[in-house]
């Protein structure tokens, strides 16, 4: 329903990039539209999702985390439990088998966190397919664990030390070296950004969470949840949540953005809650930026959510009051993940424990009978360094 | 008519190939935007093109990209860049060729900077981030003010896509070389010849060479077979190292040599 021209989501999206790219993804609207409909695609994705994913991932009912916060029940879907650990590998594995059909043997990827970029090496390494992956320097340092799987995974990962050395670099590198290598490598972007049709592509191939989220809801509790909340950094867990519910209004949608150190400090990533409109990597969205129109930096402790912009289709979902989006800050989100560990033995990723902070808060305004589902994006494993650096402790 | 088509148009009139250098707005200092301009007129170019630093310069190789980091150190921005260009427009010969990424237009306002940008001798913009589909977002402003749009056709753009941009494109049409980014190369394609041939059968608007041009052979090769050239890396290196030399020879291989 949120696209009416092709690749515009609203007034956002568009195809923002250098000449030398349109045909290349002009050749990848039209593969992505043939295999939409091909059954032995479609078939193929599904076998490797069961099979070496692990899907359907559970659908888990926090009771002891509900009786914490004191409102709603409390479900976690448990996109953690993905093989590699996070959500990524649903769209990674997708677009390397489109990748694939196209005939393409080289695969170029950004990472932040390194979600992506582990998820990429390994749909890389599982359909024999060349890949290089660029990473900020800063989070090559912040995410070293994730560096060294790609490598064993046969990945190439070249740290990017330009600019603020973070996630938009990478994807500036990676943009590049596209644009470079067109002929022979496909771009598997890891968010629901970029020009079209990567927000579309992003989005369908994590619609499964949502999909699987709303049958399980409803066997579980035969109806709808009240709410769903989910982390956005570029959006892609999110609009996979979010998608097949949209036609349910009485749903609320809640997308929540890394504040950072405080939305007031300026050091945050919330480009919804304090983006003006923009142009960065191929499409139109709210950005952080300055009246220069030059793209500031973002800042949070979670890698994955360390970007300046934000997944075109959210901005329509907001423009249109269709969902919700607050914000948590580094602090909180420690809070969160320190919560969700005590509680139900479950330690998150960094940027899925935005999420649990936000909907731990809104549980309690809700009532007992009233159901919450968060997405549990990614587990926590990756950001131990980081995490006890934060609390004061020391790892080594 | 453009007035950017026209300066084209007779730089090539007497078998002589146009040239455009292209330099990083701010690299250097503002105030040495000047007196870099006034010396590449004086040396008999066709037009210049004048780069806008940007955070994110997704389309730039190595050297153009530090030349703006540079600049973007220096405090440059498109507001003053502008601003210093109207400070000696009326002293321009040349017609100015802005090149800027999309977000900061659209941060100073579609219509102003193009009101403000023809007031600065403005007469052509080259938008890396914008492809013709686009291009509505900026074309009618624009237009108005007769700032040409020029478009970049490269060797990946289909046959019906060249015709489409070929046509489209104002003032001249930027065939780039490679794929890629830009910066300097050894070698070309030997196919870049029909590739050239192909887009200037489409329109009678002049096709100019750029991405990788830099030495003075590329530009005698590439004036063989089309109206001219737009060199970038090497000169923002060149004017960097005050090598002054190297862009007087590169600008000569653009000239015709008087028979005696």
């Amino acid at each position: 329903m949120t696209t009416e021209i092709k690749g515009r989501f609203g007034r956002f999206g568009g195809q923002f990039v250098p000449e030398t790219l349109m045909t290349a993804l002009q050749e990848l609207d039209e593969a992505y539209d043939a295999v939409k409909l091909d059954e032995s695609f479609q078939e193929e994705l599904r076998y490797y999702l069961k099979n070496y994913v692990g899907r359907e991932t559970p659908l888990y009912f926090a009771e002891r985390l509900t009786k914490e916060c004191g409102g709603a029940k409390i479900y976690l879907k448990r996109e953690d439990l993905n093989h590699t650990g996070a959500h990524k590998i649903n769209n990674a594995l997708g677009q390397a088998l489109l990748a694939k059909r196209m005939g393409k043997k080289k695969i170029v990827a950004e990472t932040g966190a390194g979600q992506h970029g582990v998820a990429t090496a390994t749909a890389c390494a599982l359909l024999n397919l060349e890949c290089i992956v660029y990473m900020g320097a800063e989070d090559v340092k912040r995410q070293a664990l994730n560096v060294f799987r790609m490598e064993l995974l046969g990945t190439k990962v070249v740290a990017v030390d330009k600019g603020s050395a973070t996630l938009k670099d990478a994807v500036n590198e990676a943009l590049r070296h596209w644009v470079t290598n067109i002929e022979d490598t496909h771009y598997i972007l890891g968010s629901a950004m970029g020009p079209h049709p990567f927000p579309t592509i992003v989005r369908d191939f994590q619609r499964v969470i949502g999909d699987e989220t709303r049958a399980q809801v409803l066997e579980a509790e035969n109806r709808l949840p009240d709410a769903v909340v989910a982390c956005i950094g570029g959006g892609s867990n999110s609009i996979g949540m979010f998608y097949p519910f949209i036609q349910d209004k009485d749903v609320a949608l809640h997308g929540v953005e890394a504040a950072g150190k405080g939305i007031e400090t300026g050091k945050h990533a919330a480009a919804i809650n304090r983006g003006q409109t923009g142009v960065l990597h191929g499409a139109f969205m709210y950005l952080l930026q300055d009246e220069n129109g030059f793209v500031q930096e973002a800042h949070s402790i979670s890698a994955g959510l360390d970007y300046p912009g934000v997944g075109p289709e959210h901005c329509h979902l907001h423009d249109i009051g269709r969902a919700t989006y607050g914000n948590v800050t580094d602090e909180e989100a420690l809070e969160g993940l320190k919560l969700l560990c005590r509680t139900e033995g479950i330690l998150p990723a960094l940027e899925s424990a935005h999420a649990v902070h936000y909907a731990a808060k809104l549980a309690k305004t809700m009532s007992p009978d009233d159901i919450l589902v968060i997405c549990l994006s990614g587990r926590g494993d990756k950001d131990v360094h980081t995490i006890s650096e934060a609390l004061g402790g020391d790892l080594r | 008519m453009s007035q950017l088509k026209d300066a084209v148009l007779s730089a090539t009139s007497q078998g002589s190939k146009a040239f455009i250098p292209y330099i990083m707005a701010g690299d250097g200092g503002l105030e040495k935007l000047k007196p870099i301009i006034l010396k590449l007129q004086q040396l008999g170019v066709t037009a210049i093109e004048i780069g806008i630093p940007f955070t994110d310069p997704v389309a730039d190789g190595p050297t153009i990209e530090r030349a703006g980091e540079r600049a973007l150190a220096n405090g440059t921005t498109l507001r003053k860049v502008i601003e210093t260009l109207t400070g000696f427009a009326d002293e321009l010969t040349v017609p100015l060729v802005a090149m800027t990424y999309l977000n900061p237009i659209l941060a100073y306002g579609v219509e102003q900077f193009a009101a403000d940008a023809k007031a600065a001798g403005i007469r052509g913009l080259i938008i890396p981030d914008m492809p013709l589909e686009e291009s509505a977002i900026v074309h009618p402003a624009l237009s108005k003010e007769r700032i040409s749009l020029v478009q970049l056709v490269s060797l990946t753009s289909t046959p019906e896509r060249m015709e489409r941009l070929t046509k489209a494109s104002e003032g001249f049409i930027y065939a780039v070389t490679v794929n890629g980014i830009t910066g300097a190369r050894s070698s070309f394609a030997n196919e870049l010849q029909e590739h050239f041939k192909r887009i200037q059968s489409y329109t009678d608007t002049p096709v100019l060479a750029g991405f990788g041009i830099s030495t003075p052979d590329h530009v005698k090769d590439f004036g063989s077979f089309c109206s001219g050239v737009i060199v970038g890396s090497k000169i923002v290196e060149s004017i960097v190292n005050e090598d002054w030399a190297t862009i007087e020879d590169l600008i000569g291989a653009s000239k015709v040599t008087p028979v005696k």
